[in-house]
């Protein structure tokens, strides 16, 4: 249902100079499918995913949704950012309404479907709080449900769990599972992890920088309900090995510390 | 805390009240001893009265033209108020219009801190004479030197707005004005009242000035006229009187930021201004 073809994205800084984010990426990912976008810094993960949200118009190339050209934001979008980006002076509530008031389309049933969201995640009784009141991993819970609030087809996350802890990450990544089988989404997901790849995703597109292309795409052979002893199995590891030799090199001792997962 | 001795209860409540009342505990005892410290040198070095007045004389003059001094509180409350109001009304679109383009900023600015650099003591008696002596000039003065803090905090306010904020308005295809009213606007709130408390305390001095240049009546022309009669205690009284004017108009700022938007009085304690 998303189609990328031949894409390329330069960016011009004020100075003259260019940056080539992307070059020559063609991708295509299925509905309710989820798909990680994994690489170095600069590889053109983030603009990846700031195309299809039609945030950023592509330099070159062609990027369709269900068959349709994007060259706005769609609506049947959500978002979700590396840092929560709550609304300070809204209540959980109403920051996770947001959207809907944006896009002029609250009902009467909305604040019900706000607090189904919430209760999925395992925010009931936080509705009325203020962002400040949560943790971090709370904070970023709302702000799924936030992306969920219009049940968007495509969920995009830019490093949704980059800023939590180990702890907290696992099990986001164990919830995030559980709200797409529940309800069944195609998810692109950019991350730094690795092993989080592999564990949420069908399939894995490894990137790597300078201009940012695909590498290679990884078809994650684990069946569903993934659980977290999967991690031990040899399929997990093969994988994991394989994105780490294409993303470092054979040469396991040259690891740039700023990428490793 | 498995290594400090547990306090007993009361104790503990004892240190609490101790907490809460050394706010206003610790800089009263200061004010008194200050007090007591300056009546006592006024008789013991026997200075004369328009030099320093002792604190009781200035009490006991104040006292006596009390309906005067009031009236003359009112008056120069009117011209803060004025001052104040025009300062809100006019830097909010203004800021809002700076960070609207870089084109507009880049035009507007320069004019902006050239009106800063204008003494205003200096352009008091200029504007009297092209306005009249009337209260316009002291309201504009007023306006002068409290508006610019306020562009520029509000400015800075709705431009630190995150990045990702902004994209996630666009993302649901917020329109321009959305943006403004719904994310940058709110967003700006505690940016916006720290520069109206900036801005109430200004415009006391704003008034002040423009009072000292032309006025027949306020606290600043009071403090003109006593001294030029020497009546020190009357001035002194009247400049206490400013102080305590210009803190309970500080306060009343504060006071609105925590009832009305309590989250972005949040975490303000250390804010001085």
């Amino acid at each position: 249902m998303i189609r990328v073809e031949r894409l390329s994205q330069v960016f011009h800084s004020r100075d003259g100079g260019s940056v080539v984010a992307l070059h020559d990426v063609s991708l295509s990912v299925e509905r309710n499918e989820f798909v990680s976008l994994v690489g170095p810094s600069g590889c053109g993960k983030s603009t990846m995913l700031r195309l299809v949200a039609g945030l950023i118009a592509p330099t070159r190339g062609e990027l369709e949704i269900e068959g349709t050209r994007v060259t706005e934001p769609r609506q049947d979008i959500g978002i979700v950012f590396q840092s929560p980006t709550l609304l300070p002076w809204a209540t959980v509530a109403e920051n996770v309404l947001f959207p809907l008031r944006l896009m002029r389309e609250a009902g009467s049933d909305s604040r019900d479907r706000a607090q189904s969201l919430l209760d999925l995640v395992g925010l009931k009784g936080f509705e009325s709080r203020y962002p400040r009141e949560l943790s971090g991993g709370m904070q970023q819970r709302a702000a799924i449900c936030r992306a969920l609030i219009h049940d968007p087809a495509i969920l995009l996350m830019d490093e949704p769990f980059g800023a939590l802890d180990a702890l907290t990450r696992e099990v986001m990544s164990r919830e995030l599972l559980r709200i797409w089988t529940e309800n069944p989404k195609t998810i692109v997901f950019v991350t730094h992890s690795i092993p989080e790849a592999v564990f949420l995703s069908d399939r894995v597109i490894v990137m790597s920088p300078r201009p940012g292309r695909i590498a290679e795409v990884i078809d994650v052979p684990l069946e569903r309900p993934r659980t977290f002893e999967m991690e031990g199995r040899s399929e997990f590891q093969d994988c994991t090995q394989r994105i780490r030799r294409l993303i470092f090199g054979a040469d396991d001792s040259a690891v740039p510390g700023s990428a490793a997962a | 805390m498995g290594l400090t001795t547990p306090q007993s209860p009361a104790r503990r409540r004892l240190s609490r009240i101790w907490n809460a009342s050394s706010e206003i505990v610790l800089p009263s005892a200061v004010l008194v001893v200050l007090v007591v410290v300056w009546e006592a040198s006024v008789h013991a070095f026997e200075l004369p009265v328009y030099l320093l007045p002792a604190p009781s004389l200035i009490w006991v003059e104040s006292l006596a033209v009390a309906d005067t001094m009031a009236g003359h509180a009112l008056a120069t409350l009117r011209t803060v108020a004025y001052g104040f109001a025009a300062s809100i009304i006019i830097s909010l679109p203004l800021a809002v219009l700076l960070t609207s383009s870089r084109y507009v900023s880049a035009t507007i600015y320069p004019l902006l801190v050239f009106t800063q650099s204008i003494p205003k003591v200096a352009l008091a008696p200029i504007l009297v004479v092209m306005l009249g002596a009337s209260e316009l000039p002291r309201v504009i003065v007023t306006f002068l030197v409290a508006f610019f803090p306020l562009v520029i905090a509000v400015a800075v306010g709705l431009l630190s707005v995150p990045a990702d904020l902004v994209e996630l308005g666009r993302s649901y295809k917020a329109s321009k004005l959305q943006e403004l009213l719904r994310i940058r606007l709110p967003y700006a709130i505690p940016f916006v009242f720290s520069g109206l408390k900036v801005a109430i305390a200004l415009s006391v001095v704003g008034a002040v000035v423009g009072e000292f240049v032309n006025a027949d009546q306020g606290l600043g022309y009071l403090i003109v006229s006593a001294t030029a009669f020497f009546r020190t205690p009357v001035a002194f009284g009247a400049l206490i009187l400013l102080s305590v004017l210009g803190v309970v108009l500080f306060q009343i700022v504060v006071i609105v930021e925590r009832v009305f938007f309590p989250w972005s009085a949040e975490g303000d304690e250390t804010v001085i201004v």
